[in-house]
């Protein structure tokens, strides 16, 4: 699907987009006046790798995400006032303020939830895949995670398991050069960590994170693929976090060249001129007002909500009655 | 194990059968019931609990995994969150710590971290335990790491009946259960009931009365000490033995109304002392209504702290034997 010539779809792919921006900036600048509590893994510069992807799924289709994972919720379709809700501690949050920026799931939308421990998505992804198999359904579960996930044991036992048994997985890494401090190029001696996919017997591609395009193009294939039954693929999307890891990150191990370098491929403004002939200037403009007004609405409904409840803290700790 | 005679509605089985009878019945009456798990399938699994299932069920829902219990068990949470009831066999209990993170901090931590949106009906059966010349890396008791992490509920059964009927428990249960098995136990026979009954998680088992002293023992321990019953009898001395079953939730209740009988305690584990389980019942009954009715020292007879060894005197040595838990039991009922 060409994610620019379709005026409803293009409206769709940079609207998402700039929500994303704009609900991890007001995140940003909540934190920064004190008005948000704990710690903040944002990822502005990488919006359209979950845009692109998520536009390759459809309803019933799962995912998995990261400690870095406003963007794949929103992409997914999570509502944005239950987002901001959790965020800032709120009886209304998707977690009832339990879990926090790195829970955040939206079972209805087929979220199975961020998740702080890295890698700790991928063996999961491939759990639901699996369910999906022994159901006789035909949906896919796509499991992002970044650079640093594909070190871990987790990562890439879930991967082989999802290969052994040919299940629909989509394996979707945001290589966005850094794990915390650690390099890509430092914590592994490939070249492309989409070369790790031939370990496995499934076939790896590396595209362009910056545009939703190439990611779209990449993902959909794999998808094509998971769902006619030929089993998982990986896909590596390069791009880059403007910000910090999180809020104690200091730069210290990468430059103000760099960090510009990769500003001056902004995803976003990419697009924009990309779907410059499909949409007009105040269409464009539209988009961005729309998800001002989204973000601002959010932020609004979750500051009038009522604060995470310490009386029912026990409440959730095991469910009752039948699963 | 002593052998009853079979009441109606049982039969004679072994601990194993009795396992692989619970798994048969859970798949054929839910079909949202897999197995997973390393030589589960044409192998029959480690200590032969899977056996023929694999021919009754099939390959996909009896699943043969490589080495890989990390993997396995995220699988399964996976599989849970999205509507199956995966039941996992880690070969031997000592290989959850390759998989804990899945256990401890996805599993155990899902339904809370999302505010109750969403369930892990995942069942983990381990085998676990000493007494097979395996050594430090094949023969731990691990049940104080499970049940220190909310939301994970904890199963240890010492029966054939016990081991089919809290198995269906907590296949029906909506969270994560651990069931601890034991490796000596899986040729032990008693009855086991025909049909599907289940054996509630949370209630304790007062398996004989006694008015001198309570003993509470877990897992192995519980034949061990109603063999040491028997032999306290012998010298005139009437000891209970109340098996809790399920460690997490623990029935309490249970445990105090014998200790206000009888007056003594004495808490019997496999694992190693230090942190121990049984450690969390002494601290109850200490903060309890049975406080006042003590009339001697809570004792405690564990497992010393020591990584179980090869040699069969040395392993024989790490942990509770029958004269040890008569000696134990001696000391309270004569000295206090």
């Amino acid at each position: 699907m060409d994610l620019t010539k379709d005026a409803a779809t293009a409206r769709h792919a940079l609207r998402t987009m700039w929500t994303i921006r704009r609900f991890e900036e007001a995140v940003d600048d909540l934190f920064a006046r004190g008005l948000m509590h704990g710690t903040m893994h944002l990822s502005i510069g990488q919006e359209a790798v979950p845009v692109g992807a998520c536009l390759a799924l459809r309803d019933g289709d799962y995912i998995t995400s990261t400690h870095r994972g406003h963007g794949h919720c929103i992409a997914k379709g999570a509502r944005l006032d239950a987002m901001m809700a959790e965020l800032l501690a709120k009886e209304t949050g998707y977690c009832r303020g339990r879990g926090g920026s790195m829970h955040i799931a939206d079972v209805a939308t087929g979220n199975l939830g961020a998740n702080g421990i890295v890698a700790g998505g991928v063996p999961i992804a491939t759990g639901a895949a699996l369910s999906v198999r022994l159901r006789g359904g035909d949906a896919v579960a796509v499991s992002f995670f970044g650079d640093g996930a594909v070190n871990e044991g987790a990562w890439h036992e879930g991967v082989n398991l999802a290969a052994v048994w040919r299940l629909p997985v989509v394996f979707v890494c945001e290589n966005n050069q850094y794990g915390m401090s650690m390099p890509a190029t430092r914590a592994a001696r490939v070249d492309r960590l989409a070369e790790r996919a031939a370990a496995y017997g499934m076939p790896g591609v590396t595209v362009d994170g910056n545009d939703p395009q190439a990611v779209h193009d990449a993902v959909a294939d794999a998808v094509h693929r998971a769902r006619a039954g030929q089993g998982p693929a990986l896909v590596e999307a390069l791009t880059y976090r403007w910000k910090g890891h999180s809020k104690s990150d200091k730069n210290l191990y990468r430059t103000r060249d760099e960090i510009d370098a990769w500003r001056e491929r902004d995803p976003i403004a990419r697009f924009e001129r990309a779907v410059a002939g499909t949409l007009s200037e105040p269409e464009i403009a539209d988009c961005r007002e729309q998800a001002v007004a989204a973000v601002r609405a959010a932020v609004r409904s979750a500051h009038a909500a009522p604060d995470a409840d310490a009386g029912s803290l026990t409440d959730a700790v095991y469910a009752e009655g039948a699963a | 194990m002593t052998t009853a005679p079979a009441a109606p509605g049982t039969r004679t089985l072994t601990y194993a059968d009795a396992v692989r009878e619970a798994l048969a019945q859970a798949m054929t009456a839910d079909e949202r019931v897999f197995l997973l798990g390393e030589d589960i399938g044409t192998y029959g699994g480690a200590f032969g609990v899977t056996g023929d299932l694999v021919h009754r069920f099939g390959e996909e829902r009896v699943r043969d995994t490589p080495i890989s219990e990390l993997g396995i068990v995220g699988a399964a949470v996976g599989a849970a969150l999205t509507g199956m009831r995966p039941v996992v066999e880690i070969q031997f209990s000592d290989f959850t710590a390759q998989a804990m993170d899945q256990i401890v901090n996805q599993a155990a931590k899902i339904h809370f971290m999302l505010g109750g949106a969403a369930t892990v009906p995942l069942v983990l059966r381990a085998p676990g335990g000493s007494g097979t010349g395996a050594a430090a890396q094949h023969s731990q008791s691990l049940e104080a790491w499970f049940a220190h992490v909310p939301g994970l509920k904890v199963v240890m059964p010492s029966t054939p009946a016990d081991a089919k009927g809290l198995l269906l428990a907590a296949i029906d249960d909506p969270n994560p259960v651990i069931v601890l098995e034991h490796k000596l136990l899986y040729k032990d026979s008693g009855p086991v009931p025909e049909d599907a009954a289940r054996v509630p998680l949370g209630t304790a088992e007062v398996r004989r009365p006694g008015a001198d002293l309570t003993v509470v023992a877990t897992g192995v321990m519980v034949p061990r000490a109603l063999a040491a019953a028997e032999r306290l009898a012998g010298e005139g001395i009437s000891a209970g033995v109340v098996d809790p079953r399920t460690l997490r939730p623990l029935d309490t209740e249970t445990i105090l109304d014998s200790v206000v009988e009888t007056g003594r305690l004495l808490l019997v584990q496999e694992a190693p002392k230090t942190c121990g389980y049984v450690a969390e019942i002494a601290a109850a009954v200490a903060g309890s209504r049975a406080f006042g009715h003590l009339r001697a020292p809570v004792g405690r007879l564990c497992g010393l702290d020591v990584p179980i060894p090869y040699a069969p005197q040395l392993e024989r040595a790490a942990v509770p034997q029958v004269e040890d838990i008569v000696r134990e039991a001696r000391d309270l009922v004569r000295r206090w």
